[in-house]
């Protein structure tokens, strides 16, 4: 009996040794198991219970304004709410999924799963106005959270609107200058951190981190408000009148490339960036049908879009000619009403001719068998040297966004008539902007200047002004070539096609121009002028464009009297303004 | 008889006395008391009115009660329990059929019994019942459990109570504990490897192939909602992350705790997911903020503390003066080593999440005051040990 005793002691004594052995292993194995978990992947889960734990506010920086010329403010702040729901003090989330969708717009979908999803703190909606926010906040629900912060406000609605641009929902700009200077704009947003429990209650032992918001820096633009308002009453009114499609018109210093006003109307609303215009509004596209018309209402054609620019064209033939010394001014020429080049019979748009006539004749009557004769003279190489060298390969450098670059024949494959064609303006695409800095270079004294709108940034409070400095190529022209170019663009509108331009008492430079758009027989047209002031030492240059008019479409017609109203009113105000002072006493003249 | 023999010898020999079990079970009570007012009090001043200790007032005094308990029961020769075997059964059988009736639900399930103001629990009754139950029925079989047949008899007693507790208080982690503790008592208790192998090799490929169907089942469904409490529990142990707001939720935030630990951890009472993240902190997933707040080297700690604890049920359960002595201190040692294990296994989401309490440490009364029980009767057992076999 002792002895069985015994060796069953045995084996029982080495069982249970085993299962020492075998809860051993198994505690091995958990050891195992969390040091993975606290060691290897400590870090993300450390990470994960921090973002749990925090609840981050941000605080929205003040972006910088932007101010015109005259002091203006352009584009402001405005106090607007932003309405978050933090998911633990949520009391009867279904109340609050119906408050929210009522008042804000919203699906309920889309605020149930906002309401429903388990995190510190979810954001509903932005930007949404103070009146809504105070009316959800009056609702006293629990976990719903109403704070304040600023959005753009444009005190002028459509003014500049595709120059300035809009900001979307987390105040970044979109569109315009809000894009090009986002850096100085946007500040820097502040943070309000807290520890909280799961109840979404603060700790209060854990403290508070705060980091304050720094506000962005306000923009100064050359844009005056004045010019720029007048340019659009005239725009729209030519737009009305005219039928067209568009109008654009650019104001701009040719002598340091400060840009005064850019209208492109139709213009949109700043404040309402996301409407469409009635007559384009359709029963019921779809969202990338809205986009696209949306993108096409934002459009700035003044630099976004190309067009052939026609007859203001010959104003580059000419100054290449000049520069290279392949006509002067007093060159006879003979214009029978058409030229041939090579086996093509191209016509003036004068059909009888205008006969025998020399340069400065030529320029006036815009002929173009004579500009042709010119452009041959100066043969592809040379002329396609010429049009890079005068900067029409490259962009301007403009201060927007979008800006389009020239669309023009490779060199290989000009040919003589395609350089015929060139030589009057046609057969090749460039922006206005280009033309409006192109030209400018040929009436300054020969500087290709930057076109630009921003002067400075600074402070709310005026401190810390950083002023920019923008790139001028200079000998573009020789300052001989610049002297006869304003000859003979003086001569345009004292007595040649541009004479609907001419002001009494001021003595102004210019060019008209008419193109028919492509494909040609459509019976659309592009009638523009562009005319500078004072024509001996220019201060303003003035390019306006009007798209598909009804009825008259020459430019000499419909384009330079623009102009000339545009002068008209802006001249005097420049002087007063002392931009103009050199060219005080320059209104007699004669 | 051999009973009486040591009886009689024991008068003569100076009562031998466990301290090192007394010492570590007292640690553990005494940490776990610490750990539960550290991850309780919180949600207690809220819950009660500014009452920070309210869970830790009411789990000190079952500690209390325990430790008398305790008391009592090591100076009561254990033989005299083993009158009370077969009653010990009955009773456990009663109490988990008297909970259809008379039940209190809490936490979603029907597990407790409010008998005479006090809550308890017929599942740990159940588990000190069969340790009972089955150390007095192996010693009268003697021989006869190396046969198939008392092996199959063996293995069959805990079944009946098994599935009553997974059925009846749908409780499956003290079902697999309980089945688990018969299987640990018949494994000590006949001499042989191969059938408990092949018993171990069925029940892992089992779960294997019982976790594959409920994966492939939600593959071809694309959802959870018709795989029942226990499928989608699965599911959420293969991938937390994904069942964030449901099944997963609890087992993730454990996780956030364990992982933000690190090596150190935030240091005693500073752990922030017992803020209301981890619901009911102080309970099952108490080890989670031990983790958190002491780090790997405090969780280890922890982990040492309960291997010193089953190496000394093991020196006690060989070294007892007879088989009855042996086998209830190997239920007891069964007991909590399963539950420790599967509690630290699911906390770490090694295993599907199943409601399971860490011994001595989580709170819960009626949990504490059978587990000092369990701890008396070892120190019973201890008593009757003969210095000299030492």
């Amino acid at each position: 009996m002792r002895e069985t005793e015994h060796s069953h002691k045995t084996f029982h004594r080495s069982k249970t040794v085993t299962v020492l052995f075998l809860c051993l292993f198994l505690f091995m194995v958990l050891i195992g198991r969390l040091v993975y978990l606290m060691v290897f992947r400590s870090e993300y889960y450390m990470e994960k219970a921090k973002e749990l734990h925090e609840r981050e506010r941000s605080i929205k920086a003040a972006r910088g304004r932007i101010i015109d010329a005259n002091g203006e403010i352009l584009a402001d702040n405005r106090t607007v709410c932003t309405i978050s729901v933090i998911h633990n003090q949520i009391e009867d989330a279904e109340q609050v999924i119906a408050v929210l969708s009522k008042e804000l717009g919203l699906s309920e979908d889309y605020v149930r799963k906002r309401v429903e999803k388990y995190s510190a703190i979810e954001k509903i909606k932005s930007n949404v106005d103070k009146s809504v926010g105070d009316t959800i906040r009056a609702y006293e629900l629990a976990g719903v959270k109403v704070d304040e912060d600023y959005k753009r406000y444009y005190p002028y609605d459509s003014l500049a609107s595709k120059v300035l641009g809009f900001t979307g929902g987390d105040n970044q700009g979109i569109i315009g200058l809000e894009v090009i200077y986002e850096e100085y704009l946007q500040g820097e947003p502040g943070m309000i951190l807290t520890v909280t429990d799961a109840k979404g209650v603060e700790v209060p032992e854990a403290g508070e981190e705060r980091i304050e918001p720094v506000s962005g820096k306000d923009l100064y633009i050359s844009l005056d408000m004045n010019i720029q308002s007048y340019a659009t009453q005239l725009a729209m009114q030519t737009m009305e009148t005219k039928q067209a499609q568009s109008v654009s018109i650019i104001v701009m210093n040719p002598q340091n490339g400060e840009i005064k006003a850019m209208v492109n109307v139709p213009e949109f609303d700043l404040n309402h960036p996301y409407t469409l215009p009635e007559d384009l509004e359709e029963s019921d596209p779809d969202a990338e049908r809205k986009q696209e018309l949306l993108n096409a209402m934002w459009r700035n054609g003044c630099i976004n879009d190309t067009y052939e620019p026609g007859s203001t064209f010959k104003t580059v033939t000419a100054a290449a000619a000049l520069e290279e010394g392949v006509v002067t001014v007093n060159d006879s020429f003979h214009c029978p009403g058409y030229v041939m080049v090579e086996d093509r019979r191209i016509r003036c748009h004068k059909i009888a001719g205008h006969g025998a006539e020399n340069f400065v004749q030529a320029t006036m009557n815009s002929c173009n068998p004579v500009f042709v004769t010119v452009g041959l003279r100066l043969g592809v190489d040379k002329y396609y040297q010429y049009f890079k060298q005068f900067g029409l390969l490259d962009k301007t450098g403009i201060d927007l966004p979008g800006e389009a670059g020239t669309i023009m024949h490779k060199k290989d494959n000009i040919g003589l008539v395609e350089l015929a064609t060139i030589s009057f303006g046609q057969s090749f695409q460039i922006t206005p902007i280009q033309l409006a800095v192109t030209v400018s270079s040929f009436i300054n004294g020969g500087k290709r200047v930057t076109p630009h709108f921003g002067i400075r940034t600074a402070n709310a409070d005026g401190s810390d002004s950083q002023s920019f400095t923008y790139q001028i190529r200079e000998n573009v022209v020789s300052a001989e070539t610049s002297e006869t170019m304003k000859y003979l663009l003086e001569q345009v509108v004292e007595n040649g096609g541009g004479q609907k331009a001419y002001i009494e008492g001021y003595r102004i430079g210019g060019k008209t121009a008419t193109s028919q758009t492509l494909p040609r027989g459509s019976g659309k047209y592009i009638a523009s002028f562009i005319g500078f002031a004072p024509a001996d030492d220019p201060e303003i240059l003035a390019l306006c464009i009007i798209n598909h008019p009804q009825g008259t479409y020459y430019g000499g017609q419909i384009a330079a009297p623009v102009v000339r109203q545009l002068f008209e009113n802006i001249l005097p105000y420049l002087e007063k303004m002392d931009y103009n002072n050199r060219s005080g006493s320059s209104g007699n003249h004669f | 008889m051999a009973e009486r023999n040591s009886s009689r010898r024991k008068s003569n020999i100076p009562n031998y006395m466990d301290y090192t079990l007394l010492f570590i079970v007292i640690f553990l009570l005494g940490f776990g008391l610490v750990m539960v007012y550290s991850t309780s009090s919180y949600s207690a001043n809220l819950q009660f009115d500014g009452d920070a200790a309210w869970y830790f007032r009411k789990q000190f005094w079952a500690t209390v009660v325990g430790i008398v308990a305790m008391m009592v029961v090591a100076n009561i020769p254990y033989h005299f329990w083993e009158q009370f075997a077969m009653l010990g059964y009955i009773v456990s059988v009663v109490l988990i059929l008297l909970i259809i009736p008379f039940g209190t639900e809490s936490h979603g399930a029907k597990r407790w019994l409010n008998i005479a103001g006090i809550s308890v629990q017929p599942a740990e009754v159940a588990k000190l019942g069969m340790i009972l139950f089955l150390a007095s029925m192996i010693c009268t079989m003697g021989k006869s459990i190396r046969q198939r047949k008392g092996f199959y008899t063996v293995l069959a007693v805990p079944v009946p109570i098994a599935i009553m507790l997974w059925r009846i208080t749908s409780n499956l982690s003290s079902a697999i504990i309980v089945m688990g503790i018969a299987v640990l008592m018949l494994f000590v208790s006949c001499p042989d490897y191969k059938r408990f192998i092949i018993l171990g090799i069925v029940t892992l490929v089992s779960a294997a192939i019982i976790v594959f169907i409920i994966v492939k089942l939600a593959e071809s469904s694309g959802g959870t909602e018709d795989l029942g409490f226990r499928g989608g529990r699965i599911l959420a142990w293969l991938d937390p992350e994904a069942y964030a707001i449901g099944k997963g939720f609890q087992t993730l935030q454990g996780l956030y705790a364990i992982g933000s630990g690190g090596i150190l951890g935030k240091g005693l009472g500073n752990s922030k997911q017992k803020l209301g993240f981890i619901p009911e902190a102080q309970n099952d997933m108490i080890f989670s903020i031990i983790c958190e707040e002491l780090g790997l080297f405090g969780a280890i700690a922890v982990i040492l503390m309960f291997i010193m604890l089953i190496w000394r049920f093991m020196i006690i359960a060989n070294n007892a003066p007879d088989l009855f002595g042996a086998l209830l201190v190997v239920g007891v040692l069964g007991h909590i080593a399963i539950q420790v294990i599967l509690n630290i296994a699911v906390v770490t989401n090694t295993i599907p999440n199943t409601g399971i309490s860490l011994p001595f440490i989580s709170y819960g009364g009626t949990s504490v005051l059978f587990l000092l029980i369990e701890i008396g009767l070892v120190l019973s057992v201890a008593r009757g040990i003969r210095l000299k076999d030492l």
